[in-house]
């Protein structure tokens, strides 16, 4: 493998122009100024200059690809490149195969059978025929949806789309906590509610839903219930039949699986019929069409078996770094706070508010962290993230977050790390805040009268 | 992956020769933002109280952009002998105001008035969603100002009354 990396990379190095380095800057102003110029391994790129690479500490939005799912994704890929569905002869039946196998593996994680595997091009794709594919089928009887405030945003959007279509849609607010509020979810079932769809982990705040009890309900009522599950299979126990799922979307490269691959369960006893999205040949039981990416699957495959096999270290590893993480950020600074329940958490996901500090000014000092934020100055309007805003956190906590995602290849001493740039960037910037000196002098800044424009 | 790392940096590549596409995607931040932020000048407080320093505090916790600008005024020349600044914000709203402290130095209040935030906004090369940034800092200069100007106002009126009520 190792001669395999050095003569692709010396191959690549040969047919470019070797010796003229383009160096992308994005300013004509900045062309003048990198006259100093850097010849070390220094970085430049959207303005900023680091020496090296980040610390990746973003694993909610996406993982590095686990070496083993790499290879079991590259050693079929040269010889065995047929189309699965291709039944007439030894390259369609190898493909069909190995995607049968990848299919028994991902089952194997949730509780399903594999016949209730549906691949797709991500969990995007699977919220969308979900959502979409289940209120189309049942559009006669079925008006409503319930979903939550804190999904994601492609069962929003989507939730959006139905109900520009003529359906109606519940948005449950949530806790403090985070968590859906059961007798509300109770309250808001009608006998025309076609669906319920609760994510099972967040992937903005980290919080668990209580999934049983929410399965509970929704089978005394009768009502299909859809998760979108991309944050929480291999890293939670999933059990699709403790939880009483009808529908659940898949991830694969959030469990350190390729990109482009996803999958939907979706039950056969009783079975949840729901009309495609992708129309065609018929493939994955009428109700995916396309040729299946068998590459990928396999990959998805390969992840899914990993994570079985692995989730219970992993989750040992990723709390200890959790602990590590929290306890080195509190030992050194006040005023922090955990979005989200902290005791219905995967611990994979740190959410925290700096009081006093904005997130994009903490973003931009911490560059050397791999971090996201839930501040309005990252998003494209000047909104707080809707997550934040409907677990009730104050207008200026909001605009503070920063996500901490830990994963299976943290080490100790990349969170070390990222405590200590982080509290020196807290520090500093609490320094240039106005609110903490206010803060320090006793006002209460809560009692002033801002001049807003 | 890491051997591939290993393997280029042998081979003199590095990860500069990225995408094409770094190029005037909205979330570049210019240089000099990131100066700013790096090395803020004119970070700190005066005390509020003293007759010669002008506060204004503009801004919101719930927009995400605070801005406190202080001027110290010569009280024979009516020049800002100095200026300071502390912001909650963004790094474009930090800059902003770094840039604002920096320019009022040296300058009469009259002539601080006229500096406008897109002078500030194009030094720093803001995007435009990022323009507010430096509308605050003007606002802020401008507040800064009339805070003095309030001041001073003040207490010409205490010390007129003063001599009245002495005489």
């Amino acid at each position: 493998m190792a001669s395999k990396v050095i003569s692709s990379t010396i191959r690549r190095t040969l047919t470019k122009p070797h010796g003229v380095v383009f160096r992308r800057h994005n300013l004509s102003t900045a062309a003048a100024a990198a006259a100093t110029d850097y010849e070390d391994e220094s970085i430049m790129m959207k303005g900023v200059r680091i020496s090296g690479r980040p610390l990746y500490l973003d694993m909610q939005a996406t993982t590095p690809i686990d070496p083993r799912v790499f290879d079991a994704m590259n050693d079929s890929g040269i010889n065995e490149y047929g189309n699965p569905h291709s039944r007439t002869h030894l390259y369609g039946w190898e493909a069909e195969n190995a995607v049968e196998v990848a299919r028994i593996q991902v089952a194997k994680l949730i509780g399903a059978s594999p016949k209730e595997i549906i691949f797709m091009s991500g969990a995007t794709e699977a919220n969308n025929t979900a959502v979409k594919g289940v209120m189309h089928f049942y559009k006669d009887t079925k008006k409503h949806v319930i979903t939550t405030q804190t999904e994601h945003k492609c069962v929003l959007d989507s939730c959006r789309h139905l109900q520009q279509e003529g359906f109606e849609v519940t948005y449950l607010p949530v806790k403090t906590d985070g968590l859906v509020d059961l007798e509300m979810l109770r309250e808001a079932i009608r006998p025309d509610t076609g669906l319920v769809s609760i994510m099972a982990v967040n992937n903005e705040i980290g919080v668990v839903q209580p999934m049983e009890e929410i399965g509970q309900i929704c089978k005394e009522h009768n009502v299909p219930f859809h998760t979108d599950a991309a944050q929480a299979i291999g890293k939670i126990p999933v059990d699709v039949k403790k939880w009483n799922i009808g529908l659940m979307s898949m991830s694969a490269h959030k469990i350190y699986g390729p990109k482009g691959v996803g999958a939907l369960f979706v039950r056969r006893r009783p079975r949840i019929r729901l009309e495609p999205l992708m129309n065609g040949g018929g493939q994955e039981r009428g109700l995916r069409s396309g040729t299946a990416a068998t590459q990928q699957i396999l990959g998805f495959g390969a992840a899914c078996d990993l994570a079985m096999k692995e989730m219970e270290y992993d989750e040992k590893w990723i709390k200890g770094l959790q602990e590590r993480l929290l306890n080195g950020i509190r030992e050194k600074l006040d005023g922090v706070v955990v979005n989200g329940s902290m005791e219905s958490r995967y611990s994979g996901n740190l959410n925290l508010s700096f009081a006093y500090v904005e997130g994009e000014s903490l973003l931009m000092g911490l560059k050397e962290v791999a971090v996201s934020s839930g501040s309005a100055c990252t998003s494209a309007s000047l909104e707080p993230s809707y997550v934040l805003r409907a677990l009730g956190v104050d207008e200026d906590m909001a605009h503070t977050s920063i996500r901490f995602g830990i994963g299976r290849f943290t080490t100790k001493e990349e969170i070390d790390k990222a405590v200590e740039l982080t509290v020196k960037q807290v520090v500093k910037l609490r320094e240039m805040s106005p609110l903490y000196e206010m803060v320090k002098e006793g006002i209460d800044i809560k009692n002033i009268q801002w001049s807003q424009h | 992956m890491m051997l591939r790392q290993v393997a280029k940096k042998a081979l003199g590549l590095t990860a500069r020769q990225s995408t094409p596409w770094s190029v005037g995607i909205s979330r570049s931040y210019h240089e000099n933002v990131i100066d700013h932020y790096d090395n803020p000048r004119n970070v700190g407080s005066f005390d509020k109280n003293d007759p010669t320093v002008g506060t204004g505090l503009v801004g919101a916790p719930a927009c995400g952009d605070v801005m406190k600008l202080q001027i110290k005024v010569d009280e024979k020349t009516g020049q800002i002998v100095d200026a300071r600044f502390k912001t909650f914000g963004c790094g474009s709203a930090i800059a902003s105001s770094s840039v604002a402290t920096e320019w009022v130095k040296g300058k009469a209040m009259e002539d601080v008035l006229t500096i406008k935030n897109t002078e500030i906004a194009k030094h720093l090369s803001l995007p435009p969603v990022k323009l507010h940034c430096s509308m605050l800092a003007e606002d802020a200069i401008k507040a800064a100002v009339k805070d003095y100007k309030d001041k001073r106002v003040k207490t010409n009126g205490a010390a007129a009354a003063g001599e009245t009520t002495q005489a």
